[in-house]
């Protein structure tokens, strides 16, 4: 009986991917989240080196990386939900733009959100260049990982996830219809998915969860 | 010649990115066309090939879309070029270990070197060679786990983490004269030690390797443009 434990917090967008990978394929794991501020002797035991989640153990033995992670799923399970293409060159095309993504489009885009002033004006002239080439990846795609969705949209499902609870929250919005027409209807399609659908927190768990921490910064 | 005529390598001299890709395509017999790119005159195949990086490597294979990103490409050629010398191991928790150990020694332990080169005075400098020392401690482990008694990272032949680490010798050893200390040595990191001996000498990688004066010139640079 294969044993699967996935450390984990709810916030975090790494983490996310390898649920949504973990309920695509239909495997069974137990979840276990971590207080970041209070980490658990086991994830420490587990992730030495970078103390993160999140972590994916399975039968005793760690995989650190959510990159690293998912294509390890893939690999494992390889029959349920196939997330990364047969092809070699596809392939490297998906994992450039997955690096790419958590490189340099995530942490702009959250340091946009979180950011102020002139470090904010920074951070959105950044994400919306970096949006530009996604958006444009998506011209001629239903998904990022082409007809059907797959390993590229686990990677940006962040993006996904995350465009309008934050917007509702703290009234910035990076994801404009006008600007950003089909990152805006691959979001959609994305979160319609019934395992993304599906998972917690969702979108209105999320608004209020992100509510919380707003009001306790007192901004 | 079939394939092997097909692939053109975008290049620059010290670049021990580059010279990953160039190890892999010798250790699988691959002939290639090697096009060396002047860093600071980037050529317009360059910035049509890898316009958001402006970087190499870029390989490009019979004229298909380029690829970039020298890990990808690694894995690229050992999925195309799969039956000769096998790079990553097939089992999904070895690969899962090595693309891990890969993205340490390419995030913090590269860090590391960064770091020294920019810290100003022999104290910093020596707070940075104790994390310096702790990281190569770690990697020894990941050696003698990963060998298993054998002569390299990947067993009895080149693997993924001796291409990634091996290929960085160069500027470790450009690092170490200029400091003048060790980082691999026979007390804290004995096998680590025995094995860049080993791997230096590969004959898959000897040509692959950037000379001193390149060396030089890159970290003068990098002094003025990063300092």
């Amino acid at each position: 009986m294969e044993k699967v434990k996935l450390f984990a917090t709810w916030s975090s967008p790494f983490v996310k991917r390898i649920v949504w990978a973990l309920k695509l394929k239909n495997i069974e794991y137990e979840i276990i989240y971590e207080d970041l501020a209070n980490k658990s002797p086991e994830l420490l035991k587990y992730n030495p080196i970078h103390k993160k989640v999140p972590v994916l153990v399975h039968n005793e033995i760690p995989i650190c990386e959510s990159l690293v992670i998912l294509e390890y799923i893939d690999e494992t399970w390889k029959d349920a939900c196939p997330l990364l293409p047969k092809d070699p060159l596809d392939k490297a095309n998906e994992r450039f733009w997955a690096k790419f993504g958590d490189e340099l489009v995530l942490p702009s885009f959250f340091g946009y959100i979180m950011k102020q002033g002139k470090d904010q004006e920074e951070a959105k002239e950044a994400t919306l260049t970096h949006l530009k080439r996604i958006e444009q990846l998506l011209s001629e795609k239903e998904f990022l990982s082409g007809e059907s969705f797959g390993f590229l949209d686990l990677a940006f499902g962040w993006l996904a996830e995350n465009a309008r609870p934050l917007e509702v929250v703290t009234g910035l919005k990076l994801l404009d219809e006008n600007s950003f027409p089909n990152l805006c209807t691959w979001k959609d399609k994305f979160l319609e998915i019934p395992a993304i659908k599906e998972s917690w927190p969702d979108q209105e768990t999320l608004i209020l969860k992100y509510q919380e921490i707003k009001e306790s910064k007192g901004k | 010649m079939g394939k092997s005529c097909e692939i053109k390598l975008l290049g620059a001299a010290p670049s021990h990115f580059v010279n990953r890709v160039q190890f892999v395509l010798n250790l699988k017999s691959i002939e290639y066309e090697f096009i060396d790119e002047n860093l600071n005159c980037k050529s317009e195949l360059l910035l049509t090939s890898n316009p958001v990086h402006k970087k190499v490597p870029v390989l490009i294979h019979a004229n298909k879309p380029p690829i970039l990103e020298s890990l990808i490409i690694i894995e690229y050629l050992d999925e195309v070029y799969h039956d000769i010398h096998p790079i990553l191991p097939s089992d999904p928790l070895e690969r899962a270990h090595n693309r891990f150990w890969a993205n340490y020694i390419d995030t913090k332990y590269f860090a590391l070197f960064e770091e020294l080169r920019r810290t100003p005075g022999q104290e910093g400098k020596k707070e940075v060679k104790k994390q310096l020392d702790e990281a190569s401690e770690l990697l020894e482990e990941v050696f003698v786990k990963s060998s298993n008694g054998k002569a390299y990272f990947g067993g009895d032949d080149v693997g993924y983490i001796d291409v990634v680490l091996g290929c960085f010798l160069a500027w470790i050893k450009f690092v170490e004269k200029l400091n003048k200390f060790k980082i691999f040595d026979e007390v804290r990191t004995p096998k680590l030690l025995e094995w860049t001996n080993r791997i230096w000498s590969h004959e898959a990688l000897k040509d692959a390797i950037c000379g001193s004066e390149a060396l030089t010139n890159h970290y003068a640079m990098l002094q003025i443009k990063k300092p």
